[in-house]
């Protein structure tokens, strides 16, 4: 290890932000990186542990956090480049929108700041596209295997790049007009610009992966026809069908999935055309998003982008409390109080409210009449239950409403359905331990087999899927 | 060492391993007293075997007793043929004898059977005609069985003797036939099956005679009434009391042998009995002819070490070499630079180094072939011999002085044997051959000098190649997949070797999973746990007394070992064993013609399975023998064309398996084995090849990497590509002599083919094939698995589709990494455990105890191939309370330095809270602990280490505890000692260990005075003197032969045995140490109980076992194979926030725990209660396994092998092949022998009988009123440990300030035992007019003790030698003044003693790190070795002491400053008060002319401490650490 000394001398450094005022003027990214000595120097502060617990159990990909942090410390960028997409085909996305549950688990977080771990994985990759680094590495030898990827999202790239490389060829079929899936529509150009995407399935292609765009396997290509032209099938289409909230005047005018408004805005930014339906602005409305998630702020950012009057953010659970409660020790993922970045940018934020009716004029929604709840303490499974407090009723005026309170499962589309796919209780692909659906040859996975989740898990999964179709196929 | 019925290869197939368990006959090991006492007029007397026999029962302490507490080890007389008493008894049994000389004796134990008894002898008398020497009749002993232990009597043979004529051969002629006579009947009637007394030629000769038995000193002449017949007469006898760690009916293995007796242990056997083996094929000799094949083998492997080294010296001297020339062969001094040795003696061992290594291991030695009477001492000189020549012409040596006393106007003189050196009596020629006469005329009887220098070939002699070969960058990756590189193995080991030249220290124990039990393909090294010595031999320190050691060799052809020419050393000389390519290019294209190299590849088919690659070893040997045939010298055997169609045979196994092939063919001696090998990076793999038959080395692929890793700036610092070579193959060289020196081997002459390992979870087939002779007592895998792990490494360098990573595998074998090796402390498993402490929440445990059980059972241990035999289970309310079962635990030795103050106090609150035990560590412990604090809580540790380096072992610590444990070994790092940095010792550190702060503190790897089994008795005894309530426990480290160890602890009356694994934690150690040595302690704990069971010892010892105990399940597995307590370290640190960062000896644990600096220290989490809380959850879970499975009580459980079964494993595919019913195997065949299996007994200590008893009773007004006292009595040296209990008593009232000044002052005449004045407390004077034994003034805490001759002596007291071996070792303060010579090791590791001497041996004040010194006369070698602290005054009148002095860490200077004039002044005339020295005298006298001869030796270090400590400056306050024994060099 480079310094071991260096968790007692460094302090944490993390990267400085444009300023709220100037950054929601615009959709770009708003992140100022460290200096190379700086980012050397949060490097050292990785103490190497005998049991890195960000490595085994925070990082969902498992990146290999304390060998590339020594050779980050060392000026070993190249080598600690190699480490990084040992594990990580796609580190320049997780960089920039992993929620990075490697840096709570840091062994320094038991009493310090933990070390900067998601910024140095970001400018490690982005100083190796920069150097060049980063180039098509394809496989010298074939293996004159076909397989055919369905989605082109986080776990559909990670695993179309990983069964390249192992010397199949690859078609990746994407309905929509351009490859990223969820990374391309869902994520807001402020957190991550889109050439990013580009970039990387650039490398890709010249791997040889083939990317058929604007073709919904099942629909435009029969899960039938698939099986006889390929020797495998991949599944990553997602968890694309999110939670509602059936109650009175759900179907006012301007109640909407966050995923829709932020796909348009994310088109729009792009330029490409809106899809059929009328434009969902948030400009000079009163805007509501439900649901205090990730995808929650990001509704809020866009929303500020676009010139929303008042935003407030409800969630149906309690505050969380500043500070992690004993039964919520450290490495686990913190249940604490955090603000977004969008979240930062200005909204209100209202815990233990339910949503009991939307009411509205014309059509329209003008308001959401809310309750507060009382959680009760943890029962023997650690379940809590709510109940409503009596006269806490109150409304909140919006001329917007966002759903963000999640996903169900995949869309059980024309694919699931033609190839006769079983799935769990929870609607989610059933699998076997080595990703195969109930069909053979047929594999799934990211969020279409485990439920909606983080993008890293999507990358992770996407990389054992096809470890596993690799073997299924040698 | 080993039992009759046991041949030496341990057959771990378990058909016949399963029967008996892990208990192996050839662990055994032996050390004892040893003796001779010979005239000089060469006249035979009754007196000198009543001296002998006097002698033996004085000894009778180093000797041992067994468990039916009557059974003597051995003990034995070897000496003249009484001609008169055998002519008029051999009359009365009805023959007559020819005169004296013409006929020979035989000393036969016979069958008691009569029918097998009578076949015995017509198979003797037929051998006897057909070598034409007729047998003149047959004489049965008499013998009275009456004294006989209950052991004893069952091995009991009938005992006669028979007499040969000689008939017209000469004397020497006559010896080999009878030699050739015994050989003959012995093959014929080898194997006596389970006869418990078989057949067994003690001597046979036309000159000396061997008495012996299972019996102590005391029965000897009991039981022989020919003892006590005045007709029996000898001019000499050599004498020998035997002390084994087993006591099952061996009468054979008494002593003497034919020619020797020994005290001591053969480290090397295994590999001096291959060679020997070896060299029979080419075995010619002009003196027996044709007879010579019918003294094959040579040797006798049903025998122990000792009776084997009898057997090669038997050859060599009836061969035609003399006594002390063979002796000279087979234990050689050492000969390196440092020692002064004229040219000639030099050459002659250089000469037979090539073709004799040495039989290593510490010895002393006494020998006769009838002739010469002799002892001698190996190179290390471990063992004491002290003689004394009288005035009436007696030699008497001994391993003790006043052994046989002597009245003080006799003796003529009095000295030691001194290490290497040997003395001589010639009775042909009448008298006293000193050691250097000896050598320097058997030196020069043949040219050797000429010789050497005429034929040794040197590898710089040979051609230098134009175009050295080099490794093709771009093809080095996919080579290190080919041969299994790891990430993890070029940053953690390769590395640091390149950077620093040394092995690379981590921390906190192994907790990966065992090889056998990986789901990752393994090394074949990595089978093979390393073995170590542990008490019966000690270890050494391989930095401060490498100059015994040695890597040097020879490699080539051998000739002949009966014949000398010049031919014989015309090999080719290695300093070391690791060659670089270019020496490989040189050796390919020698133009020698003694240099004929041959190529050997070790490859298979890629894809190959077991089948195939046997095919290729085949090919390999048959390839290596059609090359020998050819008459190639060298074989080289190479991976280097490795490629996608061809796979590497593991080196190892193709190494060891031609070693063991070519022995077989009686070809080994024609060629050595050099290999060439790409999987050999690591020290344990070097090792390994060594000890596995490799004469030398080249890793390639090592080299190329650190090479690649140099220019690609990867390593720790940056040296040059040459530089980072140079270190490494330094850090492959210290490293070597680093794993010589834990098992106490001096030469790599000797280790080579040694098989010092134990294998874990290698097949019996493989082994007795390929690894003949190692221990592998659980089996395990065949070729087949070998070759699928060789075949995945290959897959990964040449994949079927895509390219190969970039990218190493990670590892994880040391850092946990997803996907890398298994490891037992997961994550997960780290904080639920903290979390249930934390929030006492015993569900949360259950879910942390789920996590390890699991992954138990997916395999990381053994224990998780056992399961529970199932019973009717009861309510928990009857099981014993956890209040109860929580008094059996106890916390691991972690020393104050190793962990914060806060740290340590915070466990020992927890433990006496729970009236459990917590344990000091070594290092000592502040008194202020001895108070309980406000509130009631203490924070004293109730168990205090005594470990090797005696930091803080005051008289005061001592009594302030109800346990005290050797350390004899830790599971992290067995045979290893430490360093702690002075930069590290701070005030606090510095002050609770007695020394000066901002001295480094090294701690010796082996106790200095622990050298065999007997000098553990004693330290026991010493420790249960000093505070008669603690109980002493032992401390040791799982490995094959541990549960003999564990016997012998037991006899030595310790009334606790620990049983450590190998997995126990540290503060700082090698890696290679933490992970390669010893066993887990599921096989440790299953051997000792076995074997104490057998051996009836159990009932009085108890047993404790600790290495990596997690849950209940574990408590409950241990207890049933024999447990009553359990230790926990590691996981007592991890319930006070440890997250095994393993960085402890970085000083940089940011949870406060392994660190010394304050702001860590501050962020410190824990609390008493975690402790608490973990220990009730684990005895809560205990409880819950009890009830399941009925028991009510721990005791109950204790021992219950039969309530254990083995559980299939997970992993069916190497695991599957793991057999553990030798470890569940039951102690008896018959389990309802009623022999106890737990202990119900305590230890009879006989610390009543000791002189201090009656001088208790005498103290009274000093101890109660401070008035003074003075006593004056006659000693012997059976009164051992004189002043320790009356100290300790001191102790217990005044603390370590004791009494005033001389108020206790005992006058003593006579020869003192061991151990003279331990632990003195201050205002005790002892005096002795005498002499006194080893250990004298150990542990001295304040008092004085004086040593002088006797007053009406007539010699020279300044050139004799009045004291013995490690004097002052560990002393605290106080003083002493010896008027006479010391021996070797003398003040080691005093901290602040001040002595006067008037001369003394080698090593003198090494480890010092206090005190003063002061040597009126010369000393030995080696002095000042790793002295960092204290001062020395040498009086250096003949100019020579810089020679002999180790200037790595002093200074030598004048004594110039008044401060240090007057302090030597006053101390010498001190020492003229209280001796009346003369010479002492005399200088004073000429003080000014004198003064100048003084050499003042100053620590560099201690300097600087005291220079800074003068100026006031502050500490050192930068990180100020004392993170515990960072290995150094």
């Amino acid at each position: 290890m480079g310094k071991p000394t260096g968790f007692m001398i460094y302090e944490r450094q993390d990267p400085s932000k444009r300023p709220v005022n100037d950054r929601i003027r615009d959709y770009r990214e708003f992140a100022a990186p460290l200096t190379d000595a700086e980012l050397e120097s949060q490097a050292a502060r990785c103490m190497d542990c005998g049991i890195p617990f960000c490595h085994v159990y925070g990082c969902p990909v498992k990146n290999l956090i304390p060998n590339w942090n020594d050779m980050v410390y060392r000026k070993k960028g190249r080598r600690a480049l190699d480490l990084l997409h040992a594990t990580n085909n796609l580190p320049e996305i997780t960089g920039r929108v992993c929620p990075a549950p490697c840096e709570p688990a840091c062994t320094l977080a038991i009493n310090q700041p933990a070390v900067t771990i998601k910024q140095i994985e970001l400018q490690l990759v982005e100083r190796g596209w920069e150097e060049g680094w980063i180039q098509p590495e394809p496989a010298p030898l074939k293996s004159g295997k076909r397989v055919a990827v369905a989605g082109s999202g986080p776990a559909g790239l990670a695993a179309a790049q990983q069964l390249a490389r192992r010397g199949h060829e690859v078609v990746v079929f994407e309905r929509s007009d351009r490859v990223g899936g969820l990374l391309r529509y869902g994520i807001p150009d402020f957190k991550m610009e889109k050439w990013v995407i580009d970039r990387r399935v650039e490398q890709m292609v010249a791997e040889g992966v083939v990317f058929e765009t604007g073709v919904e396997a099942g629909v435009d290509i029969s899960g039938r026809y698939m099986q006889r032209t390929f020797d495998a099938i991949l599944l990553a289409t997602g968890a694309g069908v999110p939670r509602d909230l059936d109650v009175p005047g759900r179907d006012l005018m301007g109640i909407r999935f966050a995923m829709d408004f932020l796909v348009q805005q994310n088109r729009r930014n792009s330029g490409e055309p809106a899809p059929t339906g009328e434009e969902i602005l948030a400009q000079r409305k009163n805007v509501v998003v439900i649901g205090g998630g990730d995808t929650g702020s990001d509704c809020i950012g866009t929303a500020r982008r676009q010139g929303a009057n008042e935003i407030v953010q409800i969630e149906i659970l309690s505050q969380p409390p500043p500070q992690r409660t004993p039964d919520n020790p450290w490495p686990t993922w913190p249940h604490v109080l955090a603000t977004s970045s969008s979240q930062e940018e200005g909204c209100r934020r209202l815990w233990d409210v339910a949503t009991k009716a939307f009411a509205g004029e014309e059509g329209a929604v003008r308001k959401l009449q809310c309750v507060r709840l009382d959680w009760s303490e943890p029962d023997e499974q650690g379940r809590r239950t709510c109940r409503e407090i009596a006269g806490s009723e109150f409304e909140i005026e919006a001329e917007l409403v966002l759903l963000a309170m999640g996903f169900v499962h995949l869309e059980h589309g024309p694919l699931v359905e033609g190839l006769e796919l079983d799935r769990d209780g929870r609607g989610n692909l059933q699998v076997a331990s080595n990703f195969m659906t109930s069909v053979p040859g047929v594999f799934a996975a990211g969020d279409s087999m485990m439920g909606a989740s983080l993008v890293v898990r999507a990358i992770d999964s996407g990389r054992l899927a096809a470890a596993a179709v690799d073997s299924y196929l040698s | 060492m080993s039992h009759p019925e046991e041949p030496l290869s341990n057959d771990p197939g378990f058909g016949r391993v399963a029967g008996k368990g892990l208990y192996d006959p050839a662990f055994e090991h032996d050390s004892c007293g040893v003796g001779f006492i010979a005239r000089l007029d060469a006249r035979a007397e009754y007196e000198v075997i009543r001296d002998a026999v006097e002698i033996l029962v004085n000894l009778e302490h180093r000797g041992a007793i067994g468990g039916d507490k009557a059974t003597g080890d051995g003990a034995g007389l070897l000496v003249q043929i009484p001609d008169a008493l055998f002519q008029e008894t051999c009359r009365e049994s009805g023959f007559s004898l020819p005169e004296k000389g013409a006929y020979g004796v035989g000393m036969v134990f016979l069958p008691r059977d009569d029918a097998l008894a009578r076949q015995a002898v017509r198979t003797f008398e037929n051998v006897c005609e057909q070598e034409r020497c007729p047998v003149l009749g047959w004489r049965k002993v008499p013998v009275d069985a009456d004294t006989l232990g209950e052991f004893a009597k069952a091995g009991q043979p009938e005992v006669r003797q028979v007499f040969l004529s000689r008939g017209r051969l000469d004397p020497e002629a006559f010896e080999r036939k009878l030699y050739v006579i015994r050989r003959l009947t012995e093959k014929t009637l080898v194997g006596g099956g389970d006869d418990p007394s078989p057949f067994y030629v003690a001597s046979l000769s036309g000159r000396t005679l061997a008495y012996k038995g299972m019996l102590v000193g005391t029965q000897l002449a009991d039981f022989f009434p020919d003892l006590r017949d005045e007709r029996f007469q000898s001019a000499f006898a050599v004498v020998h009391q035997r002390y084994s760690t087993n006591t099952f009916p061996s009468w054979r293995l008494a002593q003497p042998f034919r020619f020797l007796a020994h005290n001591g242990e053969i480290n090397t056997l295994r590999g001096n009995v291959n060679r020997m083996r070896a060299r029979e094929a080419i075995l010619e000799s002009g003196l027996f002819g044709e007879d010579i094949e019918k003294i094959k083998p040579v040797i006798d492997e049903d025998g122990s070490d000792s009776a084997m080294l009898d057997n090669a010296l038997e050859l060599l001297v009836l061969g035609g070499r003399s006594l002390p020339h063979a002796m000279m062969m087979l234990v050689p001094e050492a000969w390196g630079s440092m020692f002064l040795m004229g040219q000639d003696q030099r050459a002659f061992y250089e000469y037979h180094a090539a073709f004799m290594e040495p039989w290593d291991g510490p010895a002393a030695l006494a020998f006769t072939d009838g002739r010469y009477v002799g002892a001698a001492l190996d190179r290390n000189g471990l063992r004491p011999a002290r003689y004394t020549v009288t005035r009436d012409g007696r030699v008497i040596l001994a391993s003790e002085t006043g052994v046989l006393e002597v009245p003080a106007d006799r003796i003529l003189s009095r000295g030691r044997l001194r290490p290497g050196r040997m003395l001589l009596v010639d009775l042909e020629q009448k008298r006293l051959i000193p050691d250097n006469q000896i050598k320097a005329t058997i030196s020069r009887q043949q040219p050797y000098r000429h010789w050497v220098m005429e034929n040794r070939i040197g590898l710089r002699g040979l051609l230098m190649p134009s175009h050295p070969p080099s490794e093709d960058p771009k093809v080095l990756v996919r080579k290190q997949h080919a041969f299994g590189y790891t990430e993890e193995q070029l940053s953690m080991i390769l590395s640091p070797m390149a950077s620093r030249g040394q092995e690379a220290v981590g921390s906190m124990g192994n907790d990966a999973a065992l090889a056998v039990l990986s789901d990752r393909p393994q090394l074949l090294f990595d089978y093979f746990k390393q073995l170590f010595a542990q008490v019966t031999n000690p270890a050494i320190d391989p930095l401060r007394e490498e100059l015994v050691m040695s890597l040097m060799g020879f490699v080539g052809r051998q000739r002949n070992l009966l014949a000398e020419t010049p031919e014989h050393c015309r090999q080719l000389k290695l300093h070391h064993p690791i060659l670089t390519p270019e020496d490989m290019h040189r050796l390919r294209y020698a133009d020698h013609p003694d240099i004929v190299s041959a190529d050997v590849d070790i490859l298979f088919p890629s894809g190959g399975d077991g089948a195939a690659l046997e095919e290729a070893l085949v090919s390999v040997f048959e390839r290596a023998e059609q090359a020998i045939g050819a008459g190639a010298t060298l074989l080289i055997l190479s991976d280097r064309r490795v490629d996608a169609d061809r796979t590497p045979i593991p080196v190892l196994l193709a190494t060891s398996g031609l070693h063991h092939h070519l022995i077989r063919r009686g070809l080994r001696t024609r060629a050595g084995i050099i290999l060439e090998t790409g999987e050999t990076r690591e020290v344990m793999h070097f090792a390994l090849l060594m000890a596995y038959g490799a004469n030398a080395i080249c890793p390639y692929l090592a080299l190329a990497t650190v090479r690649h890793l140099s220019e690609e700036g990867l390593l720790e610092t940056s040296p040059s590509p040459e530089e980072a070579l140079d270190s490494y193959i330094t850090a492959v060289k210290k490293g070597l002599l680093k794993t010589l020196s834990r098992m106490g081997i001096s030469t790599i002459r000797s280790f080579h083919g040694a098989q010092i390992f134990e294998a874990v979870g290698l097949g019996s087939g493989l082994v007795e094939k390929y690894f003949t002779g190692t221990a592998s007592r659980v089996g395990g895998i065949g070729l087949d698995e070998i070759a699928e792990e060789a075949g995945c490494r290959h897959r990964k360098a040449f994949p079927r589709t895509g390219s190969p990573s970039r990218l190493l595998d990670l590892g994880g074998a040391y850092n946990n990494r997803v996907d890398g090796e298994k490891h037992l402390l997961t994550a997960e498993a780290i904080y639920k455990l903290q979390q249930a402490c934390w929030t006492d929440d015993y569900r949360v445990f259950k879910e942390y105890s789920r996590i390890i059980d699991n992954q138990s059972s997916v395999g990381v241990t053994l224990r998780s191939l056992l399961g529970f035999q199932k019973a009717e289970p009861i309510s928990l309310e009857e099981v014993e309370p956890v209040e109860d079962v929580v008094s059996r635990f106890t916390t691991g030795a972690m020393s104050l330095g190793s962990i914060s103050r806060e740290t340590h106090e915070t466990i020992a609150i927890a433990m006496n809270r729970l009236g459990a035990r917590s344990n000091s560590g070594e290092g000592g412990e502040d008194p202020r602990r001895y108070t309980p604090l406000p509130g009631g809580d203490s924070s004293r540790s109730r168990t205090k280490q005594v470990a090797s380096g005696r930091f803080g072992v005051t008289i005061e610590y001592l009594v302030n505890a109800d346990e005290l444990q050797i350390k004899i070994a830790q599971g992290a790092k067995p045979g290893e000692g430490g360093q702690l940095p002075g930069h590290k010792v701070s005030e606090e550190i510095g002050g609770v260990r007695h020394t000066t702060p901002g001295v480094t503190l090294i701690s010796p790897p082996p106790h200095h005075d622990i050298y065999s089994i007997e000098d553990i008795a004693q330290l026991i005894f010493d420790l249960k003197m000093a505070n008669p309530k603690a109980r002493v426990s032992v401390k040791l480290v799982s490995e094959a032969g541990v549960g003999t160890i564990a016997a012998g602890v037991a006899k030595a009356k310790a009334d606790m045995v620990l049983i450590a694994g190998h997995d126990g934690g540290t503060g700082a150690s090698p890696l290679t140490a933490i992970k390669r040595t010893g066993l887990p302690w599921e096989l440790g704990l299953a051997e000792t109980q076995q074997t104490l069971v057998r051996n009836r010892l159990r009932d009085r010892i108890r047993v404790q076992v600790d290495g990596q105990l997690r849950t209940g399940r574990d408590l409950a597995i241990a207890a049933l194979l024999g447990a009553e307590e359990f230790g926990f370290g590691t996981i007592t640190l991890v319930t006070l926030g440890c997250v095994m960062m393993r960085k402890c000896h970085l000083n940089t644990c940011p949870v406060g725990i392994a660190t010394q600096d304050e702001t860590l220290r501050s962020r410190f989490p824990g609390k008493p209660e975690h402790v608490e809380r973990f220990m009730r959850f684990i005895a809560q879970e205990f409880r819950e396994w009890m009830a399941e499975l009925g028991f009510r009580t721990v005791d109950e459980m204790v021992g219950r092998v039969d309530r254990l079964v083995t559980q299939p494993a997970a992993d069916q595919k190497k695991a599957g092949r793991l057999d553990l019913r030798g470890v569940i195997a039951p102690p008896h065949e018959d389990s309802a022998s009623g022999t106890p299996v737990r202990c119900v007994l305590s230890q009879e200590h006989e610390i009543h009988e000791a002189l201090d008893s009656e001088l208790l009773e005498r103290i009274g007004p000093a101890l109660d009123k401070k008035e003074p006292v003075g006593i004056e009595m006659p000693i012997r040296n059976v009164h051992r440990s004189i002043g320790a209990t009356l100290s300790g008593e001191i102790a217990r009232r005044y603390g370590l300030e004791g009494l005033p000044p001389e108020a206790i002052t005992l006058s003593l005449a006579g020869s003192a035992g061991q151990s003279l004045g331990a632990f003195l407390a201050a205002g005790v004077t002892l005096r002795v007019e005498g002499d006194a034994n080893d250990y004298a003034g150990k542990g001295l805490s304040g008092g004085k003790i004086i040593l002088v001759p006797p007053g009406s002596a007539g010699f020279d007291p300044s050139s004799n030698v009045i004291v013995g071996n490690v004097v002052l070792y560990g002393a605290v303060r106080g003083e002493a003044y010896i008027y006479g010579l010391a021996g070797e090791r003398f003040a080691i590791r005093n901290s602040g003693a001040r002595a006067v001497v008037e001369g003394i041996g080698d090593h003198g004040c090494e480890y010092m790190t206090g005190g003063v010194v002061v040597v009126l006369g010369t000393t030995g070698y080696n002095f000042a070795a790793g002295m960092t602290g204290g001062v020395a005054y040498v009086f250096n009148e003949s100019g020579a002491f810089d020679t002999r002095c180790n200037l790595d860490t002093v200074d030598l200077e004048s004594v110039w400053t008044e401060e240090d004039q007057q302090e030597l002044r006053t101390l010498i005339e001190a020492h003229v008060h209280h001796t009346g020295s003369l010479r002492a005298r005399r200088i004073l006298d000429n003080w000014e002319a004198c003064l100048p001869s003084f050499v003042k030796v100053m620590p560099i270090d201690y300097r600087q401490s005291l220079e800074r400590m003068r100026l006031q400056e502050d500490r050192d306050d930068e990180t100020v650490s004392a993170t515990e024994e960072v290995y150094h060099g």
